[in-house]
């Protein structure tokens, strides 16, 4: 599995899917994309590398628990709605929006980049648990 | 303490800090006392709900204010008794923090104006209340006794709501003020037998009516602050404050009336009984505590003179009970946690002579008792004197007058057991602990006896002030009132006295009056406890067998069974909806999609057929593959990117988890039989699936969604893409349902793999060894034979 031709193609294809990925989330709003496809690719970069190298490595890597990635990208969602009510917009989740120098930025933005860090987060977990040899058993009572 | 990152030297100061909380409500609720004794009442709004009418609102009139002064001034005394009392236990900060939280919920319980709202804090008290009785959560008694309060009190709460959303139906609103407002009675609705049924239960499980009241005696395992809390005056008076609140709308009723009266009188006998048998001082207690509810129940019940009213000075009675009783009761229980205190024991017959080492609490137990036993100048005697005039005056007449003398004799007795008994005598312990004469301990007890006091000296002032505007928001108030400590010689004069008279003389003879009864309240067949044990035993039984036989452990059996159902329940909708349509034109399907369903056909067979894992999972991922393709054909770019990534996915995800499984292929290979079977589900589903979806297709689409979104994408969400303006703008919110849900689960896999893996894993390991070496040795054993 582990083989020389997949560890170096992996190291170029990681950097390349990434790039993809995030590409695909900002495209998302008016062609095919988004968050939620774009997470989906980050995590097939990451899925990749957890193949060929130590989970350890991987953890090093991404620096913080994926699990915490998720919890982050859940927060920033729920923080882009909230921007909705305290704008004046009156409701939770609606959108707001601002154009500098031609682009548009809106908290639908923020909320699509939210999806995003959830699914690479919840998917990274998955990925990471599984590959890792589990801890060992707690030290059990005398029975 | 340490891990909240406070010394625990500065624990102390923030406790008696936290004085100053129920002090302030309490000097705002006095300055509050002209307006609302004059008939005036206040009212506060905050939206909640609005599309549903639920609204977070208060109002003050004379009934709340009673109890919203007993809850904060009665509450002021506890904290401080506390502060001292809990000084030495672990986890104060948390115990202080409770005990606010529930005096919090009992204000707002007693002051809500909305059914909704005044069924939350309803709910807040009991979930606070099993907090502060399984404090010492190392006890295993106080662990049962709060989980019992919880589920009892919880139990009657559900039956209430339901009560309370009937009555909002019928009645048109939620509000008890546009309720109590209205010449409001429900008495001639149709669902009135069911509102009065459900809001029983749950006045009846919180004010511990028996057969129900099991729970509050065996709650006397919480610290004795809570107990003088929680159960003299305030958590357990709450069903008595429903009773009082629901009367004009509920109230007067034969039914209302035979239901209260009926319980009430049970109740208040049988604890005023089962006090005097007992020789735990705080069992004592909790008992007369119970005898004064079903009193408060009762006395709400009695009918008056005019059918479908209650009775006026019953209402007065009544109300003027609930302050007695709560004067009297919390100084008693703060001297008793005293006594415990000091000597380490609540029990009756190892406690003597305490007079000389614990004056002050020897004073406040005095004072409280006297008011407890009804003897004049208190306010006890002006309590007891309006029981009996009115029980006479009231339609049940006989029947009421004789329990309320039973009950109040037997209360003569228990005042006489818990303030005389334990203070003189010789000393047969010495008191161990100074602080047991602390101020904060002893101020409690002697201040609420004074109150007593102070309040039957001037009880035409007090009564105007609190009980006549209290019992003016249950009922009309009667006629020529006149509120008094005196009312010269009367009949009912000579039967105060044949009380006193029969209390002291059962308990100058207690031993042998007493035993008989005792005898028999120990070993009745069938008590409430005994049921709440056999209920909760069943139910954990009937769990455990329901889980033996659903939960087999075997993965392939559970999908089997889910994808079983399915087959069959979409199966069986098709033909009762008569929906089996086969498809009236042959749709073009151009040369392309033709090559796709050959792939996905080659693929499902190397699936079926494969012996390969690896190999198999990877088809698998070429069905997927090719399907998203069809999407991509057929113009659905998003779902066809989408699909084609989570197909990656799980084969990625799936090579991982296979290539860490062990190789149980040989060990799991089913019979032929079998694989036929799972064969013909898989099959069913397909099928099922395929008819549902000709179904639907057979229908034209409804556009109208399509066209409003294809409509609104650009000038409402900015997006071009119609699928991501919906899942970030439009349906955002379900979105965010989603991601939440996908958070869980990594949590959830993260919780579960780093908990159970290597120890399963270990077990079957270890099993496996096991049963090679046994086969092994059977092996030998056989040979050698």
């Amino acid at each position: 599995m582990n083989t020389l031709i997949l560890r170096e193609t992996t190291r170029v294809l990681f950097t390349l899917i990434l790039v993809f990925s995030v590409a695909t989330l900002l495209r998302g709003h008016d062609a095919p994309g988004g968050g939620f496809v774009g997470g989906l690719i980050a995590s097939i970069a990451c899925s990749l590398y957890v193949f060929v190298a130590d989970p350890k490595d991987v953890r090093r890597l991404v620096r913080t628990d994926p699990l915490k990635t998720a919890a982050a990208g859940l927060s920033l969602a729920v923080l882009s709605g909230l921007i909705g009510i305290l704008s004046g917009g009156g409701t939770f989740l609606s959108g707001q929006w601002v154009e500098i120098g031609g682009v548009k930025l809106g908290t639908p933005l923020l909320f699509d980049f939210g999806v995003y860090l959830v699914v690479v987060g919840a998917v990274l977990t998955f990925v990471l648990e599984i590959k890792e040899p589990a801890p060992e058993p707690p030290a059990r009572g005398d029975k | 303490m340490a891990a909240l990152g406070i010394p625990t030297a500065r624990v102390p100061v923030l406790l008696r800090a936290a004085v100053a909380l129920p002090a302030a409500l309490f000097a705002w609720f006095c300055s509050l006392v002209p307006h609302v004794s004059s008939g005036g009442s206040l009212y506060w709004e905050i939206g909640w709900i609005p599309q549903q009418g639920i609204a977070l609102s208060f109002f003050v009139d004379g009934l709340s204010l009673l109890f919203a002064l007993l809850i904060t001034g009665i509450g002021t005394l506890i904290v401080l008794y506390a502060s001292e009392y809990m000084l030495g236990q672990p986890q104060l900060l948390r115990f202080t923090a409770f005990l606010l939280a529930f005096m919090l919920s009992m204000l707002g319980l007693v002051l809500a104006d909305n059914l909704i709202a005044l069924f939350i804090f309803w709910e807040l008290t009991a979930l606070t209340s099993f907090l502060l009785i399984g404090y010492k959560h190392e006890d295993a008694a106080a662990r049962r006794a709060a989980l019992q309060a919880l589920l009892v009190t919880g139990v009657g709460a559900l039956a209430m709501l339901a009560g309370f959303v009937l009555l909002g139906e019928t009645a048109g609103t939620y509000s008890l003020r546009e309720l109590l407002a209205g010449d409001a009675s429900l008495a001639g609705a149709s669902h009135y037998p069911w509102i009065l049924a459900l809001v029983l239960a749950g006045a009846f499980t919180k004010s511990a009516q028996y057969p129900l009241h099991f729970w509050l005696p065996n709650a006397m395992a919480a610290p004795t602050p809570v107990s003088a809390y929680l159960h003299s005056a305030t958590m357990v008076k709450a069903g008595v404050f429903l009773l009082a609140r629901m009367s004009p709308v509920l109230g007067g009723t034969e039914a209302w009336s035979v239901t209260l009266v009926g319980f009430g009188a049970v109740t208040a006998v049988y604890a005023a009984l089962a006090s005097v048998t007992r020789t735990d001082l705080k069992q004592v207690l909790a008992y007369t505590t119970v005898m004064a509810l079903g009193t408060c129940v009762m006395f709400l019940g009695l009918p008056g003179e005019a059918a479908g009213t209650v009775h006026p000075a019953a209402v007065v009675a009544a109300t003027a009970f609930i302050l007695v009783h709560a004067l009297y009761k919390a100084a008693l229980f703060m001297v008793v946690g005293m006594i415990e205190r000091a000597t380490g024991s609540r029990d009756l017959a190892r406690h003597g002579g305490l007079r000389h080492v614990l004056g002050p609490a020897f004073a406040g137990a005095a004072l409280a008792g006297v008011s407890m036993a009804g003897l004049p100048p208190f306010i006890g005697f002006v309590g007891k004197e309006l029981l009996y005039s009115s029980a006479y005056e009231s339609g049940f007449g006989g029947f009421a007058l004789f329990a309320i003398f039973a009950a109040s004799a037997l209360v003569v007795t228990s005042a006489l057991m818990v303030a005389v008994l334990p203070f003189f005598g010789e000393m047969k312990q010495s008191a161990r602990d100074a602080h047991a004469v602390c101020w904060q301990l002893w101020i409690g007890p002697v201040v609420l006896g004074l109150l007593g006091l102070v309040a039957g000296v001037a009880t035409g002032p007090v009564f105007r002030a609190l009980v006549l505007p209290a019992a003016a928001a249950i009922a009309p108030l009667p006629e020529h009132f006149e509120p008094g400590l005196w009312h010269g010689f009367s009949a009912l004069m000579l039967l105060s006295l044949a009380t006193w008279a029969v209390g002291a003389l059962v308990f100058w003879k207690r031993p042998s009056i007493l035993s008989w009864p005792a005898a028999r309240l120990d070993r009745l067949p069938v008590t409430g406890d005994r049921v709440y044990d056999a209920t909760l035993d069943g139910i954990a039984r009937f769990s455990a067998a329901l889980t033996r036989r659903m939960q087999s452990g075997i993965q392939r059996r559970y999908i089997l069974v889910v994808f079983a159902t399915l087959a069959l329940s979409v199966g069986a909708t098709l033909v009762a909806k008569d929906a089996i349509h086969l498809p009236s034109r042959v749709p073009s399907v151009t040369f392309g999609e033709w090559a796709l369903v050959a792939v996905i056909a080659a693929s499902v067979l190397t699936v079926i057929l494969t012996r390969s894992r690896l190999l198999a999972i990877c088809a698998l991922g070429v069905v997927g593959t090719a399907i998203s393709l069809v999407f991509l054909l057929r113009g659905a770019p998003d779902v066809a990117l989408t699909q084609l990534i989570v197909e990656t996915l799980v084969v990625v995800i799936v090579a991982i988890v296979l290539l860490k499984l062990p190789d149980f292929r040989n060990e799991i290979r089913q019979p032929l039989s079998a694989r036929w079977r799972d064969g013909a589900v898989a099959v069913a589903v397909g099928a099922a699936t395929t008819l549902v979806l000709l179904a639907v297709t057979e229908r034209p689409p409804q556009l109208e969604l399509t066209e409003y979104f294809e409509s609104m994408a650009v000038p409402g969400g900015r997006g071009h893409n119609i699928v991501n303006v919906i899942l970030v703008d439009f349906r955002a919110l379900d979105t965010l349902g989603e991601i939440s849900v996908l958070v869980l689960a990594a949590a959830a896999v993260c919780a579960l793999m780093r908990r159970r893996f290597r120890y399963r894993f270990d077990r079957v390991q270890r099993l496996q060894r096991g049963h090679a070496a046994r086969s092994s040795r059977a092996r030998v054993s056989r040979e050698g034979a």
